[in-house]
Protein backbone atom coordinates (compact mmCIF):
# COMPACT_ATOMS: atom_id res chain seq x y z
CA UNK A 1 0.00 0.00 0.00
CA UNK A 2 2.01 3.24 -0.94
CA UNK A 3 1.73 6.32 1.31
CA UNK A 4 -1.47 8.80 1.07
CA UNK A 5 -0.05 11.63 3.09
CA UNK A 6 -3.18 13.26 5.10
CA UNK A 7 -2.39 16.97 4.87
CA UNK A 8 -1.99 16.95 0.82
CA UNK A 9 -5.20 17.28 -1.52
CA UNK A 10 -5.25 14.48 -4.49
CA UNK A 11 -7.50 14.14 -7.99
CA UNK A 12 -8.85 11.14 -9.25
CA UNK A 13 -5.92 11.47 -12.03
CA UNK A 14 -3.45 10.35 -9.04
CA UNK A 15 -1.62 14.06 -8.35
CA UNK A 16 -1.25 15.61 -5.32
CA UNK A 17 -1.79 19.55 -4.43
CA UNK A 18 0.02 21.39 -1.59
CA UNK A 19 0.07 24.02 0.40
CA UNK A 20 -3.65 24.56 0.00
CA UNK A 21 -4.46 25.73 3.08
CA UNK A 22 -3.05 29.76 2.67
CA UNK A 23 -5.15 29.93 -0.89
CA UNK A 24 -2.62 31.47 -2.60
CA UNK A 25 0.29 29.04 -4.19
CA UNK A 26 0.06 25.55 -4.03
CA UNK A 27 2.89 22.41 -5.24
CA UNK A 28 1.59 20.16 -7.52
CA UNK A 29 3.06 16.36 -7.67
CA UNK A 30 1.86 12.67 -8.55
CA UNK A 31 1.23 10.06 -6.21
CA UNK A 32 3.08 7.34 -5.17
CA UNK A 33 0.66 5.03 -6.30
CA UNK A 34 0.78 6.44 -9.62
CA UNK A 35 4.73 6.56 -9.44
CA UNK A 36 4.54 2.52 -8.57
CA UNK A 37 1.50 2.17 -11.36
CA UNK A 38 4.04 3.81 -14.09
CA UNK A 39 7.05 1.98 -12.77
CA UNK A 40 10.65 4.05 -13.65
CA UNK A 41 10.18 7.31 -14.87
CA UNK A 42 12.59 8.49 -17.30
CA UNK A 43 11.03 11.63 -18.64
CA UNK A 44 8.96 14.85 -17.65
CA UNK A 45 8.09 17.69 -19.17
CA UNK A 46 6.39 20.52 -16.73
CA UNK A 47 4.93 23.83 -17.72
CA UNK A 48 6.54 26.61 -18.54
CA UNK A 49 6.89 29.18 -15.93
CA UNK A 50 4.37 32.21 -16.44
CA UNK A 51 1.63 30.03 -18.31
CA UNK A 52 -1.95 30.01 -17.30
CA UNK A 53 -3.30 26.75 -16.76
CA UNK A 54 -7.39 26.01 -16.41
CA UNK A 55 -8.19 23.33 -14.11
CA UNK A 56 -8.01 19.94 -16.05
CA UNK A 57 -5.66 21.30 -18.74
CA UNK A 58 -3.42 18.55 -20.04
CA UNK A 59 0.10 20.62 -19.15
CA UNK A 60 3.05 17.94 -19.23
CA UNK A 61 3.99 14.67 -19.77
CA UNK A 62 5.34 11.98 -17.83
CA UNK A 63 7.69 8.56 -19.24
CA UNK A 64 8.50 6.27 -17.89
CA UNK A 65 9.65 2.95 -19.85
CA UNK A 66 6.49 1.02 -20.36
CA UNK A 67 4.02 4.43 -21.07
CA UNK A 68 3.65 7.94 -21.15
CA UNK A 69 0.89 10.09 -19.50
CA UNK A 70 -0.23 13.61 -19.33
CA UNK A 71 0.26 15.81 -16.12
CA UNK A 72 -2.93 17.72 -15.73
CA UNK A 73 -3.69 20.83 -13.97
CA UNK A 74 -5.20 20.32 -11.00
CA UNK A 75 -6.16 24.08 -10.23
CA UNK A 76 -6.66 27.38 -12.51
CA UNK A 77 -3.47 30.02 -12.20
CA UNK A 78 -0.33 30.89 -12.81
CA UNK A 79 2.56 28.90 -13.20
CA UNK A 80 5.30 30.23 -10.93
CA UNK A 81 7.75 27.91 -10.41
CA UNK A 82 8.72 24.19 -11.86
CA UNK A 83 11.13 21.96 -10.40
CA UNK A 84 14.76 21.86 -12.42
CA UNK A 85 15.39 18.61 -10.46
CA UNK A 86 12.61 16.34 -11.16
CA UNK A 87 13.48 17.40 -15.05
CA UNK A 88 17.44 16.63 -14.73
CA UNK A 89 16.57 13.25 -12.57
CA UNK A 90 12.85 11.88 -13.50
CA UNK A 91 13.34 9.06 -10.85
CA UNK A 92 12.69 11.85 -7.97
CA UNK A 93 9.11 10.93 -8.91
CA UNK A 94 10.07 7.22 -7.97
CA UNK A 95 11.87 7.72 -4.88
CA UNK A 96 10.59 10.99 -3.21
CA UNK A 97 6.89 11.44 -5.04
CA UNK A 98 5.66 14.28 -1.83
CA UNK A 99 9.31 15.73 -1.71
CA UNK A 100 11.96 16.38 -4.15
CA UNK A 101 9.64 14.51 -7.06
CA UNK A 102 7.32 17.80 -6.80
CA UNK A 103 6.35 19.20 -10.33
CA UNK A 104 5.47 22.83 -10.71
CA UNK A 105 3.32 25.40 -8.29
CA UNK A 106 0.69 27.26 -9.71
CA UNK A 107 -0.85 30.88 -7.89
CA UNK A 108 -4.16 29.52 -7.72
CA UNK A 109 -6.98 32.13 -9.68
CA UNK A 110 -10.42 30.65 -8.24
CA UNK A 111 -10.93 28.27 -5.38
CA UNK A 112 -10.71 24.60 -6.85
CA UNK A 113 -13.63 22.57 -6.58
CA UNK A 114 -13.58 18.79 -7.18
CA UNK A 115 -10.20 17.82 -5.25
CA UNK A 116 -10.49 14.45 -2.92
CA UNK A 117 -9.26 14.20 0.79
CA UNK A 118 -6.47 11.54 1.66
CA UNK A 119 -9.40 9.37 2.85
CA UNK A 120 -11.18 9.23 -0.35
CA UNK A 121 -8.08 9.10 -2.37
CA UNK A 122 -7.11 6.28 -0.64
CA UNK A 123 -10.64 4.81 -1.22
CA UNK A 124 -10.43 5.38 -4.99
CA UNK A 125 -6.94 3.76 -5.50
CA UNK A 126 -8.09 0.67 -2.95
CA UNK A 127 -10.95 -0.22 -5.20
CA UNK A 128 -8.64 0.42 -8.26
CA UNK A 129 -6.15 -2.08 -7.63
CA UNK B 1 -9.41 -15.59 -18.98
CA UNK B 2 -5.87 -15.39 -18.92
CA UNK B 3 -3.41 -18.18 -18.11
CA UNK B 4 -1.22 -18.47 -14.76
CA UNK B 5 2.34 -20.19 -15.19
CA UNK B 6 3.63 -22.63 -12.29
CA UNK B 7 5.74 -19.72 -11.00
CA UNK B 8 2.87 -16.78 -10.12
CA UNK B 9 2.26 -17.71 -7.08
CA UNK B 10 6.13 -16.78 -6.33
CA UNK B 11 5.75 -13.98 -8.55
CA UNK B 12 3.14 -12.92 -6.12
CA UNK B 13 5.21 -13.50 -2.93
CA UNK B 14 8.03 -11.65 -4.64
CA UNK B 15 5.40 -8.61 -5.19
CA UNK B 16 5.81 -8.27 -8.98
CA UNK B 17 3.46 -6.20 -10.99
CA UNK B 18 1.65 -8.85 -13.50
CA UNK B 19 0.59 -7.87 -16.60
CA UNK B 20 -1.56 -9.91 -19.11
CA UNK B 21 0.50 -10.67 -21.84
CA UNK B 22 -0.38 -12.91 -24.73
CA UNK B 23 -3.25 -13.89 -22.95
CA UNK B 24 -1.05 -14.92 -19.85
CA UNK B 25 -0.62 -13.80 -16.75
CA UNK B 26 3.18 -12.58 -16.20
CA UNK B 27 5.63 -10.21 -14.20
CA UNK B 28 5.85 -7.10 -15.93
CA UNK B 29 8.42 -6.31 -12.96
CA UNK B 30 9.36 -6.82 -9.56
CA UNK B 31 10.57 -3.68 -8.43
CA UNK B 32 12.25 -1.32 -10.57
CA UNK B 33 12.71 -2.12 -14.15
CA UNK B 34 15.51 -0.27 -14.94
CA UNK B 35 17.42 -2.10 -11.51
CA UNK B 36 16.56 -5.32 -13.50
CA UNK B 37 17.43 -4.48 -16.59
CA UNK B 38 21.03 -3.52 -15.40
CA UNK B 39 21.12 -6.43 -13.15
CA UNK B 40 21.27 -8.80 -16.35
CA UNK B 41 24.28 -6.52 -17.67
CA UNK B 42 26.79 -6.36 -14.39
CA UNK B 43 25.01 -10.07 -12.97
CA UNK B 44 22.35 -11.36 -13.91
CA UNK B 45 18.79 -11.78 -14.01
CA UNK B 46 16.13 -14.68 -13.51
CA UNK B 47 12.77 -14.72 -15.75
CA UNK B 48 10.20 -16.61 -16.44
CA UNK B 49 9.01 -17.62 -19.57
CA UNK B 50 6.99 -20.44 -19.06
CA UNK B 51 4.26 -18.77 -21.57
CA UNK B 52 6.64 -19.64 -24.33
CA UNK B 53 5.32 -22.94 -26.82
CA UNK B 54 7.41 -26.02 -26.96
CA UNK B 55 6.19 -27.99 -29.89
CA UNK B 56 8.13 -31.55 -30.53
CA UNK B 57 8.72 -32.79 -34.04
CA UNK B 58 9.50 -36.56 -33.63
CA UNK B 59 10.15 -39.62 -35.75
CA UNK B 60 12.35 -40.95 -39.03
CA UNK B 61 11.69 -37.76 -41.41
CA UNK B 62 11.34 -34.94 -38.64
CA UNK B 63 14.11 -33.15 -40.29
CA UNK B 64 13.00 -33.29 -43.72
CA UNK B 65 9.19 -32.39 -42.31
CA UNK B 66 11.06 -29.09 -40.48
CA UNK B 67 13.02 -28.20 -43.91
CA UNK B 68 9.33 -28.08 -45.46
CA UNK B 69 7.70 -26.65 -42.86
CA UNK B 70 10.30 -23.86 -42.00
CA UNK B 71 12.74 -21.52 -43.76
CA UNK B 72 16.12 -22.49 -42.13
CA UNK B 73 18.27 -26.08 -43.22
CA UNK B 74 16.97 -28.11 -40.12
CA UNK B 75 18.67 -31.06 -41.31
CA UNK B 76 22.24 -29.92 -41.27
CA UNK B 77 21.59 -29.00 -37.97
CA UNK B 78 24.07 -31.08 -35.15
CA UNK B 79 22.66 -33.03 -32.73
CA UNK B 80 22.33 -30.55 -29.53
CA UNK B 81 22.68 -27.29 -31.52
CA UNK B 82 19.92 -25.12 -31.74
CA UNK B 83 18.82 -22.64 -34.65
CA UNK B 84 16.81 -19.58 -34.91
CA UNK B 85 14.68 -19.54 -37.64
CA UNK B 86 11.12 -18.20 -39.27
CA UNK B 87 7.86 -20.36 -39.96
CA UNK B 88 6.36 -17.97 -42.82
CA UNK B 89 2.92 -18.67 -44.88
CA UNK B 90 2.81 -18.80 -48.51
CA UNK B 91 3.41 -15.41 -49.62
CA UNK B 92 6.49 -15.43 -47.48
CA UNK B 93 4.91 -13.34 -44.12
CA UNK B 94 6.08 -13.99 -41.24
CA UNK B 95 3.98 -16.51 -38.95
CA UNK B 96 6.30 -16.62 -36.05
CA UNK B 97 10.28 -16.42 -35.36
CA UNK B 98 11.56 -20.01 -33.37
CA UNK B 99 14.31 -21.39 -32.01
CA UNK B 100 14.54 -25.40 -33.52
CA UNK B 101 16.66 -27.20 -30.93
CA UNK B 102 17.74 -30.72 -32.26
CA UNK B 103 17.61 -33.23 -29.07
CA UNK B 104 18.73 -36.49 -31.22
CA UNK B 105 18.53 -37.61 -35.00
CA UNK B 106 14.97 -38.07 -34.94
CA UNK B 107 13.30 -35.44 -31.74
CA UNK B 108 13.48 -31.34 -32.16
CA UNK B 109 12.00 -28.94 -29.95
CA UNK B 110 10.22 -25.99 -31.97
CA UNK B 111 10.39 -22.83 -29.17
CA UNK B 112 7.67 -20.66 -30.79
CA UNK B 113 6.38 -17.50 -29.06
CA UNK B 114 3.21 -17.34 -26.61
CA UNK B 115 0.70 -15.61 -28.70
CA UNK B 116 1.71 -17.59 -31.65
CA UNK B 117 2.32 -21.02 -30.81
CA UNK B 118 -1.34 -22.61 -30.86
CA UNK B 119 -0.88 -21.50 -34.93
CA UNK B 120 2.57 -22.76 -35.45
CA UNK B 121 1.48 -26.51 -34.17
CA UNK B 122 -1.35 -26.34 -36.48
CA UNK B 123 0.86 -25.26 -39.15
CA UNK B 124 3.72 -27.68 -38.11
CA UNK B 125 0.78 -30.96 -38.15
CA UNK B 126 -0.79 -29.92 -41.31
CA UNK B 127 2.92 -29.41 -43.32
CA UNK B 128 4.11 -32.77 -42.02
CA UNK B 129 1.41 -34.50 -42.75
CA UNK B 130 2.94 -36.10 -45.59
CA UNK B 131 6.29 -36.90 -43.62
CA UNK B 132 7.12 -39.85 -41.16
CA UNK B 133 6.99 -37.14 -38.48
CA UNK B 134 5.11 -36.57 -35.33
CA UNK B 135 3.99 -33.18 -33.99
CA UNK B 136 3.19 -32.80 -30.49
CA UNK B 137 2.31 -29.64 -28.54
CA UNK B 138 4.45 -29.99 -25.07
CA UNK B 139 3.96 -26.73 -24.25
CA UNK B 140 1.39 -27.26 -20.92
CA UNK B 141 3.35 -29.66 -19.59
CA UNK B 142 6.98 -27.32 -19.69
CA UNK B 143 7.67 -24.72 -17.30
CA UNK B 144 10.63 -22.13 -19.06
CA UNK B 145 13.20 -20.22 -16.44
CA UNK B 146 16.18 -18.38 -17.94
CA UNK B 147 18.96 -17.11 -15.97
CA UNK B 148 20.71 -14.63 -18.07
CA UNK B 149 23.75 -11.90 -17.70
CA UNK B 150 27.93 -12.73 -17.22
CA UNK B 151 27.65 -14.52 -13.93
CA UNK B 152 24.82 -16.99 -15.12
CA UNK B 153 27.13 -19.90 -15.98
CA UNK B 154 28.51 -18.99 -12.29
CA UNK B 155 25.22 -19.38 -10.55
CA UNK B 156 23.96 -22.08 -12.57
CA UNK B 157 27.57 -23.95 -12.24
CA UNK B 158 26.65 -24.82 -8.27
CA UNK B 159 23.37 -26.48 -9.39
CA UNK B 160 24.08 -29.24 -11.68
CA UNK B 161 27.14 -31.55 -13.03
CA UNK B 162 26.25 -30.65 -16.86
CA UNK B 163 29.48 -29.57 -19.08
CA UNK B 164 28.82 -26.09 -19.12
CA UNK B 165 32.10 -25.07 -20.58
CA UNK B 166 31.58 -27.34 -22.88
CA UNK B 167 28.00 -26.14 -23.94
CA UNK B 168 28.31 -24.17 -26.92
CA UNK B 169 26.19 -20.73 -27.51
CA UNK B 170 22.97 -21.84 -29.36
CA UNK B 171 23.53 -25.40 -27.72
CA UNK B 172 21.74 -27.73 -25.55
CA UNK B 173 21.80 -30.55 -23.43
CA UNK B 174 19.81 -32.58 -20.86
CA UNK B 175 20.88 -32.44 -17.36
CA UNK B 176 19.74 -33.05 -13.47
CA UNK B 177 19.75 -29.06 -12.59
CA UNK B 178 18.64 -28.90 -8.52
CA UNK B 179 17.43 -32.68 -9.04
CA UNK B 180 15.26 -31.51 -11.46
CA UNK B 181 15.56 -33.28 -15.36
CA UNK B 182 15.99 -29.97 -17.54
CA UNK B 183 16.67 -29.13 -20.76
CA UNK B 184 19.81 -27.04 -20.35
CA UNK B 185 20.02 -24.21 -23.59
CA UNK B 186 22.55 -21.69 -24.26
CA UNK B 187 20.39 -19.23 -25.80
CA UNK B 188 18.81 -16.32 -24.52
CA UNK B 189 17.11 -13.03 -25.59
CA UNK B 190 18.90 -10.21 -23.56
CA UNK B 191 21.88 -10.21 -25.59
CA UNK B 192 24.04 -11.53 -22.60
CA UNK B 193 25.21 -15.01 -22.22
CA UNK B 194 22.62 -17.07 -20.62
CA UNK B 195 20.80 -20.28 -19.99
CA UNK B 196 17.12 -21.21 -20.64
CA UNK B 197 15.98 -23.87 -18.67
CA UNK B 198 13.31 -26.32 -19.51
CA UNK B 199 11.43 -28.53 -17.24
CA UNK B 200 8.52 -30.36 -16.28
CA UNK B 201 5.63 -27.87 -14.34
CA UNK B 202 6.02 -29.49 -11.14
CA UNK B 203 9.55 -28.75 -11.21
CA UNK B 204 9.68 -24.70 -11.72
CA UNK B 205 9.12 -23.95 -8.33
CA UNK B 206 12.02 -25.83 -7.13
CA UNK B 207 14.11 -24.72 -9.43
CA UNK B 208 13.14 -20.99 -9.37
CA UNK B 209 13.70 -21.27 -5.57
CA UNK B 210 17.66 -23.29 -6.21
CA UNK B 211 18.70 -20.64 -8.72
CA UNK B 212 17.68 -17.53 -6.69
CA UNK B 213 19.35 -19.19 -3.61
CA UNK B 214 22.62 -20.00 -5.67
CA UNK B 215 22.67 -16.13 -7.60
CA UNK B 216 21.89 -14.63 -4.05
CA UNK B 217 25.50 -13.48 -3.26
CA UNK B 218 26.14 -12.93 -7.11
CA UNK B 219 23.70 -10.07 -7.94
CA UNK B 220 21.25 -12.37 -9.36
CA UNK B 221 17.36 -10.73 -9.31
CA UNK B 222 14.17 -11.40 -10.45
CA UNK B 223 13.76 -10.09 -13.64
CA UNK B 224 10.32 -9.21 -15.77
CA UNK B 225 9.28 -8.54 -18.97
CA UNK B 226 9.52 -4.61 -19.41
CA UNK B 227 13.87 -5.41 -18.65
CA UNK B 228 13.33 -8.52 -20.91
CA UNK B 229 11.57 -6.08 -23.77
CA UNK B 230 14.88 -3.48 -23.24
CA UNK B 231 17.35 -6.07 -22.70
CA UNK B 232 16.45 -7.17 -26.08
CA UNK B 233 15.37 -4.04 -28.05
CA UNK B 234 19.44 -3.17 -26.80
CA UNK B 235 20.95 -6.26 -28.77
CA UNK B 236 18.65 -5.79 -31.33
CA UNK B 237 16.80 -8.58 -31.40
CA UNK B 238 12.97 -8.49 -33.53
CA UNK B 239 10.11 -8.92 -31.42
CA UNK B 240 6.81 -10.66 -33.12
CA UNK B 241 3.92 -8.04 -33.48
CA UNK B 242 6.63 -5.53 -33.46
CA UNK B 243 9.30 -6.07 -36.28
CA UNK B 244 7.72 -9.16 -37.15
CA UNK B 245 4.35 -9.82 -38.48
CA UNK B 246 3.01 -12.07 -41.35
CA UNK B 247 2.90 -8.78 -43.23
CA UNK B 248 6.72 -8.73 -43.12
CA UNK B 249 9.50 -11.22 -44.79
CA UNK B 250 12.43 -12.26 -43.19
CA UNK B 251 14.30 -10.01 -46.10
CA UNK B 252 11.76 -6.36 -45.15
CA UNK B 253 13.09 -7.14 -41.39
CA UNK B 254 16.81 -7.90 -42.34
CA UNK B 255 17.09 -11.54 -41.55
CA UNK B 256 17.01 -12.63 -45.06
CA UNK B 257 19.89 -14.92 -44.03
CA UNK B 258 17.57 -17.21 -42.06
CA UNK B 259 16.13 -18.11 -45.37
CA UNK B 260 17.81 -21.29 -46.76
CA UNK B 261 17.85 -21.61 -50.75
CA UNK B 262 20.16 -23.75 -50.48
CA UNK B 263 18.61 -26.80 -48.98
CA UNK B 264 17.16 -29.71 -50.61
CA UNK B 265 13.38 -29.41 -51.69
CA UNK B 266 10.65 -27.23 -51.70
CA UNK B 267 9.78 -25.99 -48.53
CA UNK B 268 6.34 -23.29 -48.04
CA UNK B 269 6.96 -20.07 -48.99
CA UNK B 270 10.08 -20.42 -51.35
CA UNK B 271 8.79 -19.10 -54.74
CA UNK B 272 7.22 -15.82 -52.50
CA UNK B 273 10.62 -15.74 -50.82
CA UNK B 274 12.88 -16.18 -54.03
CA UNK B 275 10.75 -13.29 -55.66
CA UNK B 276 11.51 -11.07 -52.77
CA UNK B 277 15.03 -12.36 -52.75
CA UNK B 278 15.56 -11.24 -56.33
CA UNK B 279 13.59 -7.88 -56.46
CA UNK B 280 16.24 -6.78 -54.33
CA UNK B 281 16.50 -3.89 -51.85
CA UNK B 282 13.24 -4.01 -50.07
CA UNK B 283 11.23 -0.96 -50.40
CA UNK B 284 11.72 -0.23 -46.67
CA UNK B 285 14.22 -1.57 -44.38
CA UNK B 286 14.21 -2.62 -40.75
CA UNK B 287 16.80 0.42 -38.81
CA UNK B 288 17.94 1.27 -35.55
CA UNK B 289 16.79 4.97 -33.86
CA UNK B 290 19.13 6.60 -31.76
CA UNK B 291 16.82 9.99 -30.70
CA UNK B 292 18.74 12.85 -29.91
CA UNK B 293 16.34 14.11 -27.16
CA UNK B 294 14.92 12.43 -24.11
CA UNK B 295 11.03 11.79 -25.20
CA UNK B 296 11.06 8.39 -25.85
CA UNK B 297 9.79 6.93 -29.95
CA UNK B 298 7.01 4.23 -29.44
CA UNK B 299 5.40 1.47 -31.15
CA UNK B 300 3.20 2.84 -34.03
CA UNK B 301 4.77 6.60 -33.69
CA UNK B 302 5.43 8.13 -37.13
CA UNK B 303 8.77 8.40 -38.44
CA UNK B 304 9.07 11.89 -40.56
CA UNK B 305 11.42 13.41 -42.93
CA UNK B 306 10.33 17.06 -43.94
CA UNK B 307 6.90 16.64 -42.11
CA UNK B 308 6.42 13.55 -44.30
CA UNK B 309 5.66 9.89 -43.31
CA UNK B 310 8.64 7.77 -44.35
CA UNK B 311 8.04 5.27 -41.73
CA UNK B 312 6.57 3.76 -38.52
CA UNK B 313 8.31 2.88 -34.96
CA UNK B 314 8.04 -0.69 -34.20
CA UNK B 315 9.81 -0.77 -30.68
CA UNK B 316 11.16 2.45 -28.51
CA UNK B 317 12.43 2.04 -25.18
CA UNK B 318 14.96 4.37 -23.14
CA UNK B 319 17.98 2.67 -23.22
CA UNK B 320 20.36 2.28 -20.08
CA UNK B 321 23.07 1.15 -21.77
CA UNK B 322 23.34 4.38 -23.89
CA UNK B 323 21.53 6.66 -21.49
CA UNK B 324 19.01 7.45 -24.52
CA UNK B 325 16.07 6.70 -26.02
CA UNK B 326 16.51 3.95 -28.77
CA UNK B 327 13.96 2.07 -31.53
CA UNK B 328 13.61 0.50 -34.08
CA UNK B 329 11.49 1.31 -36.97
CA UNK B 330 10.98 0.17 -40.63
CA UNK B 331 11.71 2.96 -42.75
CA UNK B 332 11.48 3.93 -46.87
CA UNK B 333 14.60 2.91 -48.44
CA UNK B 334 14.55 6.06 -50.39
CA UNK B 335 14.90 8.12 -46.94
CA UNK B 336 17.79 6.03 -45.17
CA UNK B 337 20.43 8.76 -46.17
CA UNK B 338 18.76 11.75 -45.81
CA UNK B 339 19.72 14.21 -42.71
CA UNK B 340 16.58 15.30 -41.07
CA UNK B 341 15.18 12.09 -39.81
CA UNK B 342 12.29 12.30 -37.31
CA UNK B 343 9.73 10.96 -34.96
CA UNK B 344 6.54 12.59 -34.68
CA UNK B 345 5.98 11.97 -31.04
CA UNK B 346 2.69 13.05 -30.09
CA UNK B 347 3.01 15.94 -32.19
CA UNK B 348 6.49 16.96 -31.63
CA UNK B 349 8.73 16.21 -34.30
CA UNK B 350 12.08 15.16 -32.37
CA UNK B 351 15.52 14.22 -34.54
CA UNK B 352 16.38 10.96 -34.39
CA UNK B 353 19.66 9.34 -36.37
CA UNK B 354 19.78 6.08 -37.57
CA UNK B 355 22.31 3.64 -36.45
CA UNK B 356 23.76 -0.13 -37.02
CA UNK B 357 21.85 -2.82 -34.72
CA UNK B 358 22.43 -3.83 -32.31
CA UNK B 359 22.36 -0.87 -29.73
CA UNK B 360 24.28 -2.63 -27.24
CA UNK B 361 26.94 -5.78 -27.73
CA UNK B 362 28.24 -7.50 -24.54
CA UNK B 363 32.18 -7.45 -24.51
CA UNK B 364 33.32 -10.93 -24.40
Amino acid sequence: MSSIPDELSYTKEHEWIGGLDDGLTVTVGVTAYAAEQLGDVVFVQVPEIGATVAAGDAVGEVESTKSVSDIFAPVSGEVVATNPSVVDDPSLINSDPYGDGWLFQVRISEEPDDLLSAAEYAALTSAAS
Amino acid sequence: MSRSTPLRGVHESLGATLTDFAGWQMPLRYGSESAEHNAVRTAAGLFDLSHMGEIFVTGPQAAEALDYALVGHLSALADGRARYTMIVNDEGGILDDLIVYRLGDEEFMVVANASNYELVARELTARADAYDARVEDRSGEYALVAVQGPRAAEILRTLTDADLDGLKYYAVLSAEVAGARALVARTGYTGEDGFELFVGNDDAVPLWNALSAAGAGLGLVPAGLSARDTLRLEAGMPLYGNELSARTTPFDAGLGRVVRFDKPGDFVGRAALAKAAEAGEPARRLVGLVARGRRVPRHGYPVTLDGAVVGEITSGAPSQSLGKPVAMAYVSTGALDAAGLAVDIRGSHEPVDIVDLPFYRRTK
